[in-house]
């Protein structure tokens, strides 16, 4: 006891430390080392106690309980500090105009229905579903329902607030203020051009590329051996399906629809083929150089050899071209060749 | 477009919000593995390890191929244990040619390893091996006393930071209030060279001593080892700082029901349920209470009740 004061007593951790204790020669045997450590411990411990029970304690049922002081070693922290919630951009604006929140009651008084009713919620005052008869207004446009529209109107606000709440957490989620329970996904396509969001494969879709996979064979997978645990295939069966080609007013007009919104594509890609002016007057020219050259009464192998080109060049022979780079004529011969056979 | 994901129960939203960085920690969880190669002893010395912080541990007891905790690289899948089981200690056991029988024990911030102590196990004892009265056992979760004995503790870096290392490993709950007839656990280290520590469990015996304070006898429970300091590495400074923080004020603790009043001071409400006299159980029902039997007659009359069979003479 009377070397207390030569201890560290932390009471916060319940420990002590005695920096001066040395092993004045080490115990030859271990039971030895053991039974000085426990003496010694048992002075330590003998002087958190001290400090301990001495502390204020308040009588409880299971016995006295004693309030800790703040521990003085300072072990680090597990996590960060939590991190201030940014203000909502409401609050901003709040704080700007001075504006106070006021405490409103939970119920208010309906003059409709003459009882008390909730502000908000269910069966509220003011419930647009309680309202039988709107009346009109000079300024009403003709052809509209009052009833929808406000419905509409009331959607509109709902979906105003919820992008707005969107965006408040998102700074919240900048800041590293987002609360634990909530997290914030990506839904759509980012821009094209930017980095595409890496997309997870549900468990769904993997069973269908499975049953995919399953019934590619000749016999449909009829006669593989099905694994252990393994579900039978999800989509079998018709996998394509054909509009009905009866004309008619619903679904007879879409197989009619469909034909012609592919048929106009090509025709708009290949529009501008119907009449190449260019080319149109570059034959002309061609033409009349021919005939001029003919009056002439000079043998014609540049135009033979124009004729030549003109033919291959558009349909079989592209991919000739590239292979051999000999004199076209041969090339061409050499196609002709292989074709006969 | 970002959507809100939240959980669907609220059970999950209660375990999401524990896991939620706080204001006042409470105290980290212990998380338990080992490497493809283990010991006996390193298996017995991790599995009283786990006894003893049976309260806030997980043992995995799975063999890890790629934990190397001092290697850079090696860490990733312990940051990714501490992520998954929200522990904050690690206590890493391995054995090869160069160090047999160690002991890794590592703490992380924010799931990042924050530092490292290596030691190795030598003159292991296990808990099965001692004998001791049953009856001073301690109990799971109780909070330990920790004594540290030798100057060395304070003069070698490495013990030093041993020190505060196994401090923080079983000092147990956080707590603010503490009962004081629970107390029956006490961890003993001492420093019994440069390199060697002694550490031992012992429990606890409060004897009367005629005073406030009782005597303290300590009783050796096991498991006891001592651990040989080798490899560790300390936090960076800039990383020790930032884990170092503690929030200035406490939370506060919502008061309900108490409001302040200028004149009348502070005021009280106080709820009482609805106290139901009507169908209260009377303890006992004395003779006015009772329904007569007579009465019950009269109500119902005789009627439905057949009459008595009158015992016919046959003549």
């Amino acid at each position: 006891m009377e070397t207390e004061n030569q201890y560290e007593v932390d009471i916060g951790h319940l420990l002590a430390f005695d920096p001066h204790h040395q092993f004045p020669s080490l115990p030859s045997s271990r039971e030895e080392l053991v039974e000085e450590c426990v003496r010694k411990g048992t002075e330590l411990v003998q002087a958190i106690a001290v400090s301990l029970f001495n502390l204020p304690s308040t009588e409880d049922v299971d016995g006295p309980l004693v309030k800790l002081p703040p521990p003085t070693t300072k072990l680090p922290r597990e996590k960060h500090l939590p991190k201030p919630k940014p203000p909502t951009k409401w609050e901003l604006f709040a704080k700007a105009k001075g504006i106070k929140k006021r405490k409103k009651d939970k119920v208010m008084w309906d003059e409709q229905t003459n009882n008390w009713k909730r502000r908000y919620g269910y069966d509220r005052v003011n419930d647009d579903e309680d309202i039988p008869i709107i009346e009109a207004k000079m300024t009403d446009e003709p052809g509209e329902d009052p009833f929808s529209r406000r419905k509409a109107e009331k959607k509109k606000r709902v979906d105003k607030q919820e992008k707005n709440r969107l965006q408040n957490l998102k700074q919240t989620a900048k800041a590293g203020a987002l609360p634990s329970h909530i997290q914030l996904a990506a839904t759509a396509l980012p821009i094209t051009g930017t980095q595409a969001a890496p997309k997870k494969v549900t468990k769904d879709e993997l069973g269908n590329v499975a049953g995919l996979a399953a019934t590619a064979t000749a016999s449909g997978g009829k006669f593989d051996k099905k694994l252990a645990g393994e579900k039978p295939v999800k989509k079998q069966g018709k996998h394509r399906k054909f509009l009905p080609v009866v004309e008619g007013s619903g679904m007879g007009r879409q197989e009619k629809e469909q034909t012609d919104k592919v048929l106009s594509k090509i025709i708009s890609q290949n529009s501008h083929e119907i009449l190449n002016l260019d080319k149109a007057v570059s034959k002309y020219t061609v033409k009349k150089e021919k005939n001029r050259k003919n009056q002439l009464g000079k043998p014609s192998t540049p135009s033979s050899k124009l004729k030549a080109n003109s033919k291959p060049m558009k349909v079989k022979n592209k991919p000739n071209k590239k292979f051999v780079k000999g004199p076209k004529a041969g090339s061409s011969k050499k196609g002709g060749k292989a074709k006969s056979k | 477009m970002l959507s809100v994901k939240t959980p669907k129960k609220g059970r999950i939203k209660r375990e999401l919000d524990k896991r939620a960085p706080k204001l006042v920690e409470t105290g980290k969880k212990t998380l338990i593995l080992q490497g493809t190669k283990t010991s006996s002893v390193l298996n017995s010395v991790l599995a009283d390890l786990y006894h003893l912080k049976r309260d806030n541990a997980i043992r995995y007891t799975r063999k890890n191929d790629n934990i190397r905790p001092f290697e850079s690289g090696g860490e990733s899948s312990l940051e990714f244990f501490s992520q998954k089981t929200d522990c904050s200690i690690f206590v890493y056991g391995s054995t090869s040619k160069k160090r047999p029988n160690n002991i890794v024990i590592g703490r992380t911030y924010d799931h990042h390893i924050y530092d490292l102590v290596e030691v190795g196990v030598e003159n292991f004892k296990p808990m099965s091996s001692f004998t001791y009265d049953k009856k001073v056992a301690p109990h799971i979760g109780s909070k330990p006393f920790i004594a540290f004995i030798g100057e060395g503790f304070e003069s070698v870096d490495e013990l030093k930071h041993l020190k505060e290392v196994l401090l923080d490993l079983l000092r147990g709950e956080v707590v603010e209030n503490l009962n004081l007839i629970g107390l029956d656990r006490a961890y003993v280290c001492t420093a019994v060279s440069s390199n060697r520590v002694f550490l031992t469990h012992c429990a606890i015996r409060l004897k009367k001593s005629g005073t406030v304070v009782p005597r303290v006898e300590l009783v050796e429970v096991g498991p006891s080892m001592d651990l040989v300091a080798r490899r560790h590495r300390l936090p960076n400074e800039s990383l020790r700082k930032e884990a170092m923080k503690t929030a200035k004020d406490r939370p506060k603790k919502k008061i309900k029901n108490v409001s302040a009043d200028a004149v009348q001071g502070k005021v009280g409400k106080i709820y009482i349920p609805d106290q139901k006299i009507g169908d209260m159980a009377l303890p006992d029902k004395s003779k006015g209470v009772k329904r007569e039997r007579r009465e019950a007659k009269m109500k119902n009359g005789d009627k439905d009740r057949a009459p008595k069979k009158q015992k016919e003479d046959s003549e």
